[in-house]
């Protein structure tokens, strides 16, 4: 859609005023700068996604709109998790669990340590499950981002 | 974007008005304030656009509407920032319902004011977001030109609407070389406009292959200007029709093959066919709740095919089975075109069996009504009105029972001559849509049908016809009560009529007079004629007729809220 300041409000309230559901959304400027790519997670019937597509469409910011589940593609979301750790044990445990699920972690201080994890939202889902036994102090989640396979692309 | 070669430096005050005559918009409706001083300034030192003062924002907004739904053109307002845009919300809202092309400029606060909770100041932009086809915050003078030239490319093109431009005061006064573009392209609005030769091709194939078909048409004729190529379809086809609230003057009222409008208080031949139909083209219409009753009891036999030029509102309400996006009017063309090349017909024997069956129903005269009675009926104003104006005035009606007998008693022959508001149902809106029809038909009959109470709504643009010397014709049928309000309450409430007896009316005659105009009021029924008579030889002054009607008239038939359109409350 247009970089411009209102795009976002404008997708924001149709869901809003057609009571359609937003799961997630994601949006940041593109390499072209007056474009802004976002990504929305919704659900609903066929008919319910054909009216959003097409209402979606007549907004006038918007430049360009692709169902990603018609696709095949790929899906990320990002997770910084901020957990307390007390002790050598609890320190060694959320090391080991980062490892599992392949995240990162980027700050470490003398009570808490924040992970980074990539992946797609069931696997986010799973490592919050498999740190409970920890006090989570805060999650930060990114949002659903998405990205079709092969030669299929949203681009103008 | 082609730019214009000739470039001189103006104040944003001038390059808007600059603006609005290289777009051939000469009339203006609207009221000043400290937002705007700079562009009426700028009005003020120069003579082509002309201003048309309202005397409520709302009513500007509406006026502007009258002149767009009776010319086509876009209807042009400017209102200041704060109250001037709130105030002009509800003509917004109404306009956007029944995509009506429309640009309304409003003030706003400086630049550097923007957020600060400044005197006059609210989120024009947010607060009409969800009521526009689109709106534009202008934050540089040199942007202006070309988001005006946005705005009207936007305002009437696809399916048309409401376009908002917010202009702050600041920019109104900055200077910039003016330069109007010729065109406009924008890479993410792009209207569909021919319809797809494949989608047309099995439209008529299904259309052809009818046994009992239904023409039903809305707004979308009226404003994609294809009432001519509509007559031409329906004829050649010979299939009824029936018009939706919007669509009225689509297709000749007086015609053998119109079953009158269909809906809520639609005739009961174009309900009953609507709901036996075995095929039904819709064109430029939308499926609106009002028209098809209970959803899931919607034609139930029919196969639909639908053209319109939005195609969000292809398959929204009903599931369609040949869409068609494009615009209506080449779309019918083509559509002829296919039919008289393939040379097919439709079966006329079932075509006689159809036509035999809906004069059965026509037969049942569902818009019957007393005509011994010795108070006025509202119904007979309006036939007689419709006589004696030769069912060729323009006529511009409020919201309620007096709406629906107008539109069921005033047979329309010719497009644009029906101005309501249907999507929002805005009580308020006839005087002002009456003022600006008025304006843009100087010479013409002009009608506004209204009721006690929603004459009251925007009773103050009185003022204004007498400003612009508009000989509006006012038909007031004054049951003393809201009347729809009243006949739901009657029907649905056992007769607890909550707050819609309207106490402490005004002498309408005293107050057209108090106005500067001609007041009557008739309260017999064989006073009528005379009256209306008399009124519309008054050519150059504005007539307030208070007619004095039935009370316990209500409006038949009626579909009751949830059911099918095949069960009707006849009278």
């Amino acid at each position: 859609m247009e970089n411009e300041s209102g795009a976002l409000s404008r997708v924001a309230g149709l869901f809003s005023a057609r009571g359609y559901n937003i799961e997630s959304l994601t949006v940041a400027p593109t390499e072209d700068p007056t474009l802004s790519r976002l990504t929305l997670v919704t659900r609903g019937s066929d008919e319910v996604i054909e009216q959003i597509t097409k209402q979606l469409n007549k907004l006038v910011d918007v430049v360009k709109l692709l169902d990603l589940t018609e696709h095949r593609h790929i899906e990320r979301e990002m997770m910084m998790v901020k957990l307390k750790v007390q002790d050598g044990e609890q320190r060694a445990e959320v090391v080991r669990m980062t490892e599992i699920f392949r995240g990162h972690i980027i700050d470490v201080s003398a009570t808490a340590y924040v992970v980074e994890l990539t992946g797609d939202s069931p696997k986010l889902d799973a490592f919050i499950d498999a740190v409970r036994g920890f006090e989570v102090v805060e999650v930060v989640r990114s949002g659903v981002m998405g990205i079709a396979r092969g030669d299929v692309a949203l681009r103008l | 974007m082609q730019q214009e070669t000739k470039t001189v430096e103006l104040t944003g005050a001038e390059i808007f008005v600059r603006c609005l005559q290289e777009e051939g918009a000469d009339l203006i409706f609207g009221y000043p304030g400290g937002s705007v001083l700079h562009i009426y300034d700028a009005l003020y030192r120069q003579d082509k656009v002309k201003h048309i003062l309202v005397r409520h924002e709302q009513g500007a907004v509406h006026a502007a509407e009258g002149f767009a739904k009776s010319t086509g053109k876009p209807g042009v307002v400017l209102v200041t920032s704060g109250p001037g845009a709130t105030n002009a919300v509800t003509g917004i809202a109404d306009a956007y319902m029944d995509s009506v092309p429309m640009v309304i400029f409003t003030g706003q606060v400086p630049t550097s004011l923007i957020g600060n909770d400044a005197f006059q100041e609210v989120d024009t932009v947010g607060i009409t977001r969800p009521c526009v086809k689109h709106n534009f915050l202008v934050k540089d003078v040199k942007d202006l030109a070309t988001t005006i030239k946005k705005a009207f490319y936007v305002a009437t093109t696809g399916r048309p609407g409401p376009v908002v431009v917010d202009i702050p005061k600041d920019i109104t006064a900055a200077r910039f070389e003016f330069s109007y573009p010729k065109s406009i392209k924008m890479r993410s609005y792009n209207p569909t406009v021919k319809g797809h030769p494949g989608q047309i091709r099995k439209a008529v194939d299904l259309i052809l292959s009818a046994k009992k078909p239904m023409l039903y048409t809305g707004g979308g004729v009226i404003l994609g200007n294809a009432a001519k190529s509509l007559t031409e379809l329906t004829r050649l086809l010979n299939y009824p029709i029936t018009n939706t609230l919007m669509g009225l003057g689509g297709y000749p009222a007086s015609d053998r093959q119109f079953l009158g409008m269909l809906g809520m208080h639609g005739t009961y031949e174009a309900n009953m066919a609507m709901h036996h139909a075995d095929v039904l083209i819709a064109i430029g219409a939308r499926f609106d709740d009002r028209v098809t009753g209970n959803i899931e009891k919607f034609c139930p036999h029919a196969r639909i095919v639908h053209v319109d030029v939005d195609p969000a509102s292809i398959s929204k309400n009903v599931k369609v089975d040949v869409p068609i996006v494009g615009q209506v009017d080449q779309v019918l063309k083509t559509m002829i075109k296919e039919i008289k090349a393939s040379g097919a017909r439709p079966d006329p024997d079932a075509l006689a069996d159809w036509w035999k069956q809906i004069d059965e129903w026509r037969a049942m005269d569902c818009l019957k009504y007393d005509k011994t009675s010795e108070l006025i009926k509202p119904q007979y104003v309006l036939e007689t009105l419709w006589r004696l104006t030769k069912g060729d005035a323009f006529v511009c009606s409020d919201v309620g029972q007096h709406q629906m007998w107008t539109a069921q008693f005033y047979g329309f022959d010719k497009p644009n001559r029906w101005i309501n508001s249907g999507g929002l149902g805005t009580m308020g809106f006839g005087l002002p849509a009456a003022i600006g029809t008025q304006i843009a038909h100087p010479d013409e009959t002009v009608v506004c049908v209204t009721g006690e109470a929603s004459i009251q709504m925007c009773i103050q643009e009185l003022s204004t016809a007498l400003q612009y010397h508009l000989p509006i014709k006012v038909v007031t049928l004054n049951n003393r009560y809201m009347g729809m309000v009243r006949q739901w309450q009657e029907f649905f409430y056992q007769g607890r009529y909550a707050m819609s007896y309207m106490d402490a009316l005004p002498d309408f005659v005293q107050l057209a007079e108090a106005y500067g105009h001609v007041g009557m009021r008739i309260e017999q029924p064989g006073d009528v004629e005379g009256a209306i008579q008399e009124a519309l030889k008054m050519k150059d002054r504005l007539v307030f007729m208070d007619f004095i009607t039935d009370q316990s008239e209500n409006v038949y038939p009626m579909v009751p809220a949830g059911a099918g359109q095949n069960e009707m409350i006849l009278l």
